[in-house]
């Protein structure tokens, strides 16, 4: 099968600074995938790139086999969610939304009929007259994503979609952008900072740094076994344990993570720990154990029963929770992550 | 050690340190001391001539003893309306204002956009240094140095025949209305140094505004599906047009009222702000001078009302 999107060998420089390094990477139709990374790690120069914003330096892309570095944006059937939405301001809501069917010479009527279904769709009927000014962050972002959907792209593409919204609201629009994409059948590209929103959001994650990929793979292949000491730690806040402690541990000599929920208190049996200090979370509690000169930190239940601090304990987890991690195990003070 | 260590709410001596506690308090009294001298400035000085002169313009003068006479009366506009030279004096000025602000602004409009868009650190100096150099020599010298570059026996014309390009001039000269003898006292000579003089009052609220227009709409247009003309006129040009139409108000009413240019380089034909100055002088009739000057001010007016009337300000 075609892929929606391909990257062969693309990089992307500004002057001397590497935006975008030698990507390889295969969207397939329908799903729904996230670019995940720090800032700066090229994940949003990615977008660019698959919108035409950016050409490669180097490199090409395909949409749907279609190779699309020469293309210009406006003759690609791929369309944007901008991070700060880039609403029109001279021009209503309806205007906004009906814009793409504008410039493709659809008729008056005809266009802001349909702009207006899409406002039902992303559940803001009746806001047609308003300005983009007068509405809130979650508004905007709906108004955003109905202008974005109304020339029916093949792929879409969402930079920091949730970026500007609270908490709460982020978490209803990330349930509402998963079914939309459900119903619709969209390809759906879209970078986020926020590794929890990828986890949840995604079919599948690329892990973005320094302009390279780190790793792709679904959320839960990213969280249980990261290949590298930067996916660990970037990917929720895995504990990494250096190469000497892990020889000691296993007897194989390599970087390893371990997932602060794997580890449990037991009280006979397992490795001591100190405790240095704890707090409460809510449904969880977060402890963080001295271990041989390591610091463990562990998610254990609300009701734990924990030592004083300065006090030992007696910590456990599975064998299988231990990860090996590809990195070279090289020695040196940078050891505890 | 309490002397060492710093009070929860320290005092402060002294005059200025009650007063500024005074207006901390009281901040409306503040405003209304800092705003009360410009106040004063604008009210009396300002608006205040000018209503002067709008009440000038309803008196009339008599023309057996010329002298004015003091009582309300229309007609003084019934003359400025009725008089043919006095309506083709208007006409002329509000078309020669029309076409000076058209043209300004479809030059001022790439050079703004390159500024605002393209040019960063060294070029942008050297822009403003560009635009800005002209305005900073005298106004008379500019006119007088067009009015040599425009004469018969002047460099345009020198340039002109040096590239066999003499009969072109010739032919343009010959046309009615806008040649004449030589450029220097033709229309077009009037019309090209008015340009010269007020393009920098377009290019600056121009390029102003495209400033402040995100790139990252552009780039939404062209993801929407628009062409770079589609974008240029759905885009740029509502979101410039406040710049334009501050820069149009410059150029449009500066034109109205200048007395200077189309009296150095043009055809002897009098302009708005000729007429007023001629009106006051010479023929020392101030009611007509100021009925003249009440021209432009609602000319201007009506152009804003239009200007609003079309959405022209409703991006700010």
């Amino acid at each position: 099968m075609t892929s929606a999107v391909r990257f062969k060998n693309v990089c992307r420089h500004f002057g001397a600074i590497r935006a975008v390094d030698g990507l390889n990477l295969e969207i397939a139709p329908g799903e729904f995938f996230a670019l995940l990374g720090p800032s700066g790690s090229g994940k949003t120069t990615s977008l660019r790139l698959i919108a035409g914003f950016e050409r490669p330096t180097a490199g090409h892309i395909e949409i749907f086999g279609e190779r699309a570095d020469a293309i210009p944006p406006y003759r690609r059937n791929v369309n944007t969610v901008f991070q700060d939405y880039a609403l029109f301001p001279h021009l209503s809501v309806l205007e906004n939304v009906a814009y793409g069917l504008k410039m493709k010479g659809v008729a008056k009527k005809q266009r802001l009929a349909r702009a207006e279904e899409l406002l039902e769709l992303v559940q803001l009927p009746g806001y047609g007259d308003r300005s983009p000014a007068k509405l809130s962050g979650g508004q905007r972002q709906r108004v955003a994503l109905a202008r974005a959907l109304v020339n029916e792209p093949k792929v879409l593409l969402l930079d920091e979609p949730l970026g500007a919204l609270d908490l709460k609201l982020r978490e209803q629009m990330q349930e509402e952008l998963k079914s939309l994409q459900k119903r619709l059948a969209i390809t759906f590209v879209f970078v986020t900072h926020d590794q929890g929103e990828a986890l949840s959001m995604a079919d599948r994650i690329a892990v973005f740094n320094e302009g390279k990929i780190m790793q792709v793979g679904t959320p839960e292949e990213i969280y249980r076994a990261p290949r590298s000491r930067f996916v660990a730690d970037f990917v929720g806040s895995s504990n990494v344990l250096p190469p000497d402690l892990v020889e000691r541990l296993t007897g194989t000599r390599a970087w390893a993570s371990l997932r602060p929920e794997a580890v449990r208190l037991v009280s006979r049996g397992g490795h001591s720990a100190t405790l240095v200090s704890s707090s409460f979370l809510g449904a969880q509690r977060r402890a963080v154990f001295d271990f041989d000169g390591f610091q463990i930190t562990a998610l254990l239940a609300a009701d734990a029963k924990l030592p004083e601090p300065g006090k030992t304990a007696r910590l456990a987890w599975g064998e299988s929770d231990l990860h090996l991690m590809e990195d070279e195990p090289v020695d040196g003070p940078e050891g505890a992550a | 050690m309490s002397s060492a260590a710093a009070a929860i709410l320290p005092p402060r001596g002294g005059p200025s340190g009650a007063a500024s506690d005074a207006f901390w308090r009281h901040p409306k009294f503040l405003l209304l001391l800092l705003l009360t001298p410009p106040l004063l400035w604008l009210g009396i000085i300002y608006l205040g001539s000018l209503f002067a002169l709008l009440a000038q313009s309803f008196f009339a003068i008599d023309h057996y003893t010329g002298m004015i006479d003091y009582t309300p009366t229309l007609r003084t506009y019934r003359e400025l309306l009725t008089t043919p030279a006095n309506l083709d004096i208007i006409v002329r000025t509000v078309l020669m204002a029309a076409c000076v602000t058209l043209f300004s602004a479809l030059i001022a409009f790439p050079i703004a956009y390159y500024a605002a868009r393209y040019a960063r650190g060294k070029w942008k100096a050297l822009f403003y240094l560009g635009v800005m150099l002209p305005l900073w020599s005298s106004y008379l010298v500019k006119i007088y140095a067009w009015k040599l570059i425009l004469a018969k026996e002047g460099i345009f014309n020198w340039v002109l025949a040096k590239l066999h390009l003499y009969w072109l001039l010739d032919a343009y000269l010959s046309l009615p209305v806008i040649g004449g003898n030589s450029l220097s006292v033709s229309y077009t000579g009037t019309f090209l140094v008015f340009v010269y003089v007020w393009l920098p009052y377009m290019i600056l609220p121009l390029q102003a505004s495209l400033e402040r227009l995100p790139n990252n709409l552009l780039e939404a247009s062209a993801d929407l599906g628009a062409a770079p003309r589609q974008t240029f006129w759905s885009v740029i040009f509502p979101l410039a047009l406040p710049g334009a139409i501050a820069g149009s108000i410059f150029t449009f009413s500066l034109t109205l009222g200048d007395y200077i240019i189309p009296q150095i380089v043009g055809s002897s034909r009098l302009f708005i702000g000729q007429a007023v100055y001629m009106q006051q002088g010479t023929a020392g009739n101030i009611p007509l001078a100021a009925a003249f000057t009440v021209v432009p001010m609602v000319i201007m007016g009506f152009y804003l009302w239009m200007a609003k009337r079309m959405g022209a300000f409703d991006a700010l």
